[in-house]
């Protein structure tokens, strides 16, 4: 398939709508494991480097562990470097994922969001991803096809932002998004080229001035290198919305930390991640149009966690219903559960917070399981403190 | 910080003064001495050294030193690991590996 050329909507799959905004992103440096789970998204952008429309590095390595050293080589050396996984390759690549982060290297990765073995399964779900939680990189949910090729073009620009120099893992839900056709209006090329110019740093290998990366960092400042690291990343989350903004400014599609629908009054306010929110936000609209009080926060930014504009978004409800895709084993709540309740602990006006988890291992999400989600909510007793958790539709 | 209990500071760098992606200018060993946690050294008996050079070919960290005219290789202490290979090398058997004391 030869390269997009159009500034109308084109029909075409998620994942080499992915690659074709890396191209125009100019990478200079992919590397990646191609066999399963891998996405389209590496596929394609082989075809591109193979035709000569992308003046790329393209190195085929012999595993996803084996990808991300690779991209922190080439990072280093001082290249746009570009790597996408997915499922049991994230965690193949784990190791070395947790390195880049403190290398301070702006390599964008894209993570098709899929369930982890076993039982063996690479359909849809969060359990690969929020498995590295804690790894430092900065991470955004796109959740449609469009929201993923800007992303992927803005992952660059905030990576490589003077002020950030951190990685940046881009999530997209695997198959319900990288393997669907939907239309896209791809960004000008001459346009990005002006909001993304070509990658300069000193933070680089370089013969003129040499410098060793990858120290050891004993008990006497590994405390500090840590901490510097979060602070790194913590100190990311203002430039994110600053080039959202810019973004917003020079295509016209605005970006937020924290994005909201249909708040305004809502008593119950849903909280998802990823593309569910799409469907969700159909199932506030039919909950509206029968007078429930109902609305909606999707969080594009997991890390750094959008504290303040979380807070912000939910103030005044009385129930959040925040949904999981992953399963804590031994614990009762799964990941967004456990955090939004740390952070609403101490606020004044706390709401009381119930957790959901479902959509496990590529289950459908319907409308319906929005509803459900919102009925219990509301059977739920009178003492404000006691949520509810529940696993929706596990048969027991 | 509450200060009416103690705790041990051990650290040894502020976070400001990190440089970005805790890189360093090469040659930081020359600073640090890395040979401190070695539990043996290695003592030569100059008297049965033949001069063969297989301890500085075999040491892995590349600390002994030839002593040209001298006709000996001495070993740097400051950077010496305590592994043993040069004593188990040694075709004349004049390197023993001697306990440290704490």
């Amino acid at each position: 398939m030869s390269s997009i050329n159009s500034t109308k909507p084109v029909g075409i799959e998620v994942s080499l709508a992915i690659a074709e905004a890396v191209k125009l992103a100019e990478v200079e440096v992919v590397a990646a494991y191609p066999i399963t789970p891998q996405t389209h998204i590496v596929e394609h952008l082989s075809d591109l480097v193979a035709n000569g429309e992308l003046n790329a590095e393209y190195v085929p390595v012999e595993s996803e562990h084996s990808a991300l050293s690779a991209c922190i080589g080439s990072s280093a050396a001082g290249a746009r470097t570009f790597t996408s996984t997915s499922s049991q390759g994230l965690m193949l690549m784990a190791e070395i994922v947790f390195i880049a982060p403190m290398l301070r290297m702006p390599i964008v990765m894209a993570v098709a969001n899929r369930a982890i073995s076993g039982p063996l399964n690479i359909w849809n779900d969060h359990s690969d991803v929020m498995s590295i939680r804690d790894c430092g990189w900065i991470q955004i949910f796109a959740e449609t096809g469009q929201e993923a090729t800007d992303l992927s073009i803005i992952a660059f620009r905030i990576a490589e932002d003077k002020n950030v120099m951190m990685p940046l893992i881009l999530n997209l839900d695997g198959f319900t998004l990288s393997h669907f056709i939907e239309p896209i209006i791809f960004p000008e090329a001459d346009k990005v080229k002006k909001f993304l110019p070509p990658y300069e740093t000193s933070h680089k290998l370089d013969l003129n001035n040499p410098l060793s990366f990858g120290l050891l960092g004993g008990p006497e400042v590994y405390t500090e290198a840590r901490r510097d690291t979060d602070l790194a990343l913590l100190n990311s989350r203002s430039h994110v919305q600053r080039i959202f903004d810019e973004f917003a400014g020079a295509f016209g599609r605005q970006y937020r930390l924290v994005e909201t629908y249909k708040t305004e009054g809502a008593e119950t306010i849903i909280v998802t991640i990823g593309s569910i929110s799409e469907t969700a936000m159909s199932a506030v609209d039919e909950m509206r149009a029968v007078g429930e009080k109902v609305g909606l926060i999707h969080i594009r930014l997991w890390r750094p966690f959008p504290v303040v504009e979380f807070r912000a978004a939910v103030a005044g409800a009385k129930n959040l219903a925040v949904v999981d895709r992953h399963i804590s084993m031994g614990f009762p709540e799964g990941p967004v559960g456990t955090e939004v309740r740390a952070l609403m602990y101490h606020e004044k006006e706390r709401p009381r917070i119930s957790n959901y988890v479902l959509g496990l291992g590529g289950r459908d999400v319907t409308r319906n399981h929005f509803k459900y989600i919102v009925e219990q909510v509301k059977s739920l007793g009178a003492d404000k403190r006691q949520g509810g958790y529940e696993m929706v539709g596990v048969l027991e | 910080m509450n200060k009416k209990v103690d705790i041990v500071m051990e650290a040894a760098f502020k976070i400001s003064d990190l440089p970005l992606g805790f890189t360093a200018k090469p040659g930081t060993t020359r600073k640090f001495k890395t040979g401190d946690w070695r539990s043996a050294r290695p003592v030569l008996d100059r008297a049965k050294c033949v001069y063969c050079g297989f301890c500085y070919i075999y040491c892995p960290d590349g600390v002994y030193r030839d002593m040209g005219a001298e006709k000996y290789y001495q070993v740097d202490l400051d950077y010496c690991k305590g592994c043993g290979i040069c004593a188990h090398e040694c075709p004349k058997k004049c390197i023993q590996m001697i306990i440290e004391e704490v």
